[in-house]
């Protein structure tokens, strides 16, 4: 679930209340997003996807909270990382899809499974 | 009655959700000449089951032979109630929309011989590129406004209504023609990007008089690390199974059928990816599903040397084949102006009794959605009379302020809690039987009164008050469904009664909310012509 925002890196542009799925932003009188429905999130890791700022952070665990340290976020490289593997923002440097490797993935799972199945 | 609407818009095509589907529909309807409004509940981008995670899709190359041969093993798997002509129109209309989604920019892989692969795509990329190209096709779009009932008059469909959860503001749109696209019905069960997909068109349409078709076919579950979300099996093909003493209980390579939930209702199921076991086999893998990833590396698990527990998450009738009968060829339903596309409508005519799960329902979603567009724009130029002017009236019966019965408040978290309680179980819902079934329902039918109480204050617990009535209802048709065919056929298994039953092979159509009717509708699996896939204009870099 979304554990953190960053307010030392939110640009509070409004864009994660917007591409929230499942609505579980509300912005504050500054224009700063809070988790106000924790429990709406679904994990999908939309939010981050689209976050400008690098900001937010979600948690590998959908059912229960898990307690989070920006400092330790960041020296961990995990602050936007979803955000930079999809290629978002990279004006096309960086792209998940050009990089997909499907097709060598099928082979080898045809392998294995013809391996496994004498 | 209520209230007139804070904002109001009139168009000819009104599309409601903003998944694969809807954004399919909306450019379809929008490339046909009318005045297009998509509505999403959440935005158009980031909405449905396809967004966050990779999507395979069914591109099979114009060889006829190989296509025959296709439709003829997909109608053997459905156990008699797809349609050939339908899964032909189907690998027609994909094959061509994906041309397009590689001229609009999406940047397909090379596979072994260097050509463009393009039975995958990556959700996010995919998404992003649908949003543009619907706002290129000038389609009017609403982010964040849950639709919550639709209009109507003596002439069918006329709009809908529903709420800004931005500002709590009301709005209502206006239109000749509605096409649902709200997709399936998951009960917030966390699979990837599936709590958008509560039911809610479905019961909009049933409020209307329209018909449900294949709502037993629902016995879906995914697998997913238990802690996570990502419900996306293929990875799975390269792991050993362990269970909670450490003992292997299967080496990977084929596994049967029924594997996971066997495994997982004697106790719990480990899993590690042992045969992703060199450097560049586990690059390949995380480059062909990165978000997959994405849980580990953030808890600190190592999927390749590491034992990490899994656990099934069920996938309703978004993996099911169940949803809003069509009746005509451009995805039309039995209500005037009415239509349905995605997840939302039944895919019966391309699935049959089985899952249409991965590549089939995502060329649902773009074929559906392009068919529903062309007809809905047909429709609304046939129109003669504005539909501003048209006497309309919201239609909704359930969990609305306006329909409330008594003066208790919907218990919202109770009853969705009880819902699931109903859906989620193996022993229930995977491993059917009767008297387990009948009891379910019973227990999902004294659910119902609860949920025409009253709305508390907010637009959360409005929009959240209508998916509760939504999701019991979807329950309701699925268990009733189920119990009608007493037979085991497709991915509907009952323990009582093993194999199909010949009498049983034709669909089930249900109607009505409080009281729910059923009638058989016998299907013809060959014969008939296949209709030309909808041509739009040349794709250009969006």
């Amino acid at each position: 679930m979304i554990e953190l925002v960053s307010e030392d890196r939110c640009i509070t542009c409004g864009l994660c209340v917007r591409v929230c799925p499942t609505n579980v932003f509300d912005s504050d009188d500054n224009g700063l997003p809070v988790i106000a429905r924790q429990e709406d999130c679904q994990t999908c890791f939309m939010c981050e996807a689209h976050c400008p700022a690098d900001a937010l952070y979600v948690a590998h665990h959908a059912d229960e909270k898990v307690e989070v340290e920006e400092a330790d976020l960041i020296a961990r490289g995990l602050l936007g990382s979803w955000r930079a593997t999809i290629g978002f923002g990279s004006h096309g440097a960086v792209s998940m899809a050009a990089t997909d490797t499907t097709p060598i993935l099928r082979t080898m799972r045809a392998s294995i499974q013809s391996e496994r199945s004498v | 009655m209520s209230a007139p609407a804070d904002e109001t818009l009139s168009a000819d095509v009104l599309v409601i959700g903003g998944g694969p589907a809807g954004a399919w529909a909306a450019w379809s309807a929008a490339s046909h000449g009318a005045r297009t409004v998509l509505a999403d509940k959440g935005y158009l981008g980031t909405s449905g089951a396809t967004a966050p995670g990779g999507t395979n899709f069914l591109y099979v190359e114009p060889d006829d032979a190989k296509r025959s041969r296709m439709v003829e093993e997909r109608l053997a798997s459905g156990g008699g109630l797809s349609e050939g002509p339908w899964i032909y129109r189907l690998m027609e209309q994909a094959y061509l929309n994906i041309h397009l989604v590689e001229q609009w920019g999406y940047r397909f892989p090379l596979d072994e011989h260097g050509n463009l692969y393009k039975a995958h795509m990556q959700g996010p990329e995919y998404m992003e590129l649908m949003r543009r190209v619907v706002r290129k096709a000038g389609v009017h779009v609403l982010d964040q406004h849950p639709a919550l009932e639709l209009l109507s008059d003596e002439h069918g469909v006329g709009g809908a209504r529903g709420v800004n959860r931005l500002n709590g503001r009301s709005w209502e749109v206006r239109a000749h023609a509605v096409i649902i696209a709200t997709g399936g019905c998951a009960f917030l069960s966390k699979g990837l990007g599936c709590n958008v997909q509560t039911g809610d068109g479905q019961l909009m349409a049933s409020e209307l008089g329209v018909e449900m078709s294949g709502m037993e076919f629902s016995r879906q579950y995914a697998t997913t690390a238990a802690f996570g979300t990502i419900t996306r099996n293929r990875l799975l093909s390269f792991a050993s199974f362990y269970n909670e003493q450490g003992k292997l209980v299967h080496e990977g390579g084929p596994r049967g059928d029924h594997f996971f939930a066997v495994q997982l209702d004697k106790g719990p199921l480990f899993a590690q990816l042992t045969h992703a076991d060199t450097p560049d086999k586990r690059e390949i893998l995380r480059a062909s599903t990165p978000l997959w990833f994405v849980p580990f590396d953030r808890a600190g698990i190592d999927p390749f040397t590491q034992k990490f527990p899994i656990a099934m998450r069920y996938e309703g009738t978004i993996r099911g084949t169940g949803g809003i009968r069509i009746v005509g060829e451009d995805c039309s339903t039995a209500v005037q102006g009415l239509y349905a596309a995605g997840d939302a409508a039944s895919r019966e005519k391309t699935a049959g009794a089985r899952s249409g799960g991965g590549a089939y329902n995502a060329s649902w979603a773009i074929a559906s959605g392009t068919w529903a567009g062309q007809g809905a724009a047909r429709y609304a130029a046939s129109q003669k009379v504005e539909a501003r002017q048209r006497e309309l009236r919201p239609a909704g019966r359930h969990g609305l302020e306006h329909t409330a019965v008594t003066t208790d408040p919907i218990p919202v978290r109770e009853v969705v809690n009880r819902v699931q309680q109903e859906m989620f179980p193996l022993r229930i819902n995977y491993f059917r039987s009767e008297p387990v079934l009948a009891a379910s329902l019973e227990r999902l039918n004294q659910l119902w009164p609860l949920v025409q109480g009253s709305v508390s204050p907010g637009v959360t617990a409005a929009v959240q008050s209508r998916e509760a009535a939504a999701m019991v209802v979807n329950a309701r048709w699925m268990y009733t469904a189920a119990l009608l065919r007493k037979e085991t056929r497709g991915m509907h298994t009952m323990a009582e009664y093993p194999v199909a039953d010949e009498r049983l092979a034709h669909r089930l159509l249900l109607s009505g909310t409080d009281r729910i009717t059923y009638r058989p509708e016998y299907v013809k699996a060959r014969g008939g012509s296949v209709l030309p896939p909808v041509i739009v204009k040349e794709g250009q870099p969006i």
